[in-house]
């Protein structure tokens, strides 16, 4: 099971130099409001492709009022050498063994799921967030879905151009409609075979969480699975969206629907408990699926024990600690992780004149 | 004055704007254009006003040229009934350099981009779409980019000519290229284009 061994970090938010050792043992990070924890596991987010958990810029990871470059550096427990750094006013760059590499060769050196607050909301707000999470499952499964998604988004915005603009030239919407449709048909798949995985990871698993039924819903019924219904449906729906001026219709508007398995309740009416709880499980489900053909992946948790009573507490430390995952775990007071005991690495981070500190004991 | 007298400024602010430089580099090619002044600087502007005066696209292909047709397109020998479809004169410089490709060629200046407003006839497809007859063309062969733009405008190429036999290059493994530095995508498309050997 690939680890990260070191961590260093340089001018990256609230962290003006930080060099941190770990073992492979679950991290329980502790610390005040403000200290720079989740920080630090956005700085582990960013050896991803992507903005990281928080969705940021290159520009908001510099360190405040400096503003010179950041950079994250890690090692493996391998020997595998991963950086990532942006220098002012640059995207972000990535080395891989000290060779640049491109940001999506970093899913193949390390996979990582993260739960974080901003996500508690996610059955109850709209559907964007659902299935930005789902692809994110899809891509922790297949990184290749990411390039599906990429493609049908510049088609996309190619084709909303032309509607706009009133062009009516069909050849030039067919083919763009083309490539919407074999990507959308590629996505579509992805996402499916996604929630049998996450499905089956759940039923197959002895959890203390509860069990999420998934399934994939769309606004408008239509033949949305193949690449040729894909292509009918907006081939027949241009005249609808010239009017609106954009793409009503396609899997960028697919839906995933949750129901709690146990009461039939759909995920928005539960409570913010048990909502929390269903999100957990999604995740071990992820993970679990993921380490079930290959080395399971590093889990970041943001603020999750606070939610959750003594008993989910202790077993969700326990089903971690069996899926043999590196986990990050945050919390304001060390006492939250009591239950980890001996099976915990445990830093302690404090800020002091707006820089923050990392304490092991 | 920080680069000196102001004509040199201006030669260092119009270089520095080519691309692949940058005011740094913009500099050092001045300073050594000045002091190779006639070995490397006369002869390189009149090479440029030579070609200034002369250049212009190809009326038939957008080649460039120093004459209404560039020689390939006045050549008869090229005249074999295949059209080989670039976007810039650089890629037509690429595929000329293989010496694998004996027909004429299109040069579009560009690829289809609703959101750069650059549309079919921005690219000159009309002009294409009139070759095929007066040229009695019976293949066209797109050597577009892999990116959406490229095939966007391939598979609107393709859907403009239906009656004619319209091919692209295949995509896949490089020649001397080893299966390890592929990404995905390219392995994919190499499989699935797989031949019986």
């Amino acid at each position: 099971m690939p680890h990260l061994s070191t961590l260093t970090l340089s001018h990256f938010r609230s962290w003006r130099r930080a060099q941190l050792p770990f073992d492979g043992r679950i991290v329980a990070i502790h610390g005040a409001n403000g200290a720079g924890k989740t920080n630090l596991i956005e700085a582990i987010s960013l050896l991803s492709p992507g903005r990281g958990l928080r969705r940021g810029s290159a520009e908001e990871f510099a360190r405040r009022p400096e503003a010179l470059g950041w950079k994250i550096a890690a090692e493996l427990d391998s020997g595998q050498e991963l950086e990532t750094s942006a220098e002012p006013g640059a995207s972000r760059a990535v080395r891989i063994g000290g060779k640049a590499a491109p940001q999506v060769a970093l899913a193949s050196e390390l996979r990582m799921l993260w739960l974080v607050p901003s996500m508690d909301r996610l059955f109850i707000e709209g559907a964007e967030g659902r299935r930005r999470f789902l692809d994110r499952a899809a891509m922790s499964f297949e990184p290749a879905h990411a390039e599906a998604t990429l493609a049908y988004d510049k088609a996309m915005r190619e084709r909303n151009r032309l509607l706009k603009d009133m062009v009516r030239d069909a050849h030039w919407y067919e083919a763009l409609e083309g490539q919407m449709a074999a990507a959308g048909a590629r996505i579509q798949a992805g996402r499916a075979r996604t929630i049998s995985a996450l499905m089956a990871a759940q039923n197959a698993a002895e959890t203390a969480f509860p069990a999420a039924t998934l399934s994939l819903i769309h606004p408008e019924a239509g033949p949305q699975g193949s690449d040729e219904g894909l292509r009918r449906l907006f081939a027949e729906g241009r005249r609808r969206d010239m009017a609106a001026g954009r793409t009503l219709d396609g899997p960028h508007r697919a839906d995933l629907a949750a129901i709690w398995a146990e009461k039939a309740m759909p995920a928005a009416d539960c409570s913010t408990g048990e909502q929390k709880a269903l999100l957990i499980s999604l995740i071990l489900a992820n993970a679990r699926a993921l380490a079930a053909d290959g080395p399971a992946p590093l889990l970041l948790l943001d603020e999750v024990a606070a939610h959750l009573d003594a008993a989910r507490r202790a077993a969700l430390y326990d089903e971690i600690h069996a899926l043999g995952a590196q986990a990050f775990l945050t919390g304001t007071g060390p006492e939250l992780f009591d239950e980890l005991g001996e099976r915990a690495l445990r830093l302690q981070i404090t800020e002091e004149e707006g820089e923050s500190h990392a304490h092991r004991h | 004055m920080a680069d000196g007298p102001e004509e040199i400024g201006r030669l260092i602010g119009l270089m520095a704007r080519l691309p692949g430089m940058g005011p740094r580099s913009a500099r050092r090619a001045v300073l050594h254009l000045v002091k190779k002044r006639s070995q490397v600087l006369l002869p390189l502007a009149e090479a440029m006003k030579a070609v200034g005066e002369s250049v212009r696209p190809c009326v038939a292909c957008g080649n460039l040229a120093t004459s209404d047709l560039c020689p390939i397109c006045a050549n008869p020998k090229r005249a074999t009934g295949t059209l080989c479809v670039v976007a810039d004169v650089a890629d037509l410089w690429a595929m000329e350099r293989s010496q694998a490709f004996q027909g004429r060629y299109h040069v579009l200046g560009g690829l289809l981009s609703a959101l750069d407003a650059i549309g079919p006839d921005e690219l000159g497809i009309p002009k294409l779409v009139a070759r095929v007859t007066e040229e009695e063309l019976t293949e066209i062969i797109l050597a577009l980019p892999a990116t959406i733009d490229g095939q966007t405008t391939a598979h609107y190429i393709a859907d403009a000519l239906p009656e004619l036999n319209v091919t692209s290059l295949a995509q896949g493994v490089p020649i001397g290229g080893e299966l390890d530095f592929l990404d995905d995508g390219t392995i994919s498309a190499a499989l699935r284009a797989r031949a019986r050997v």
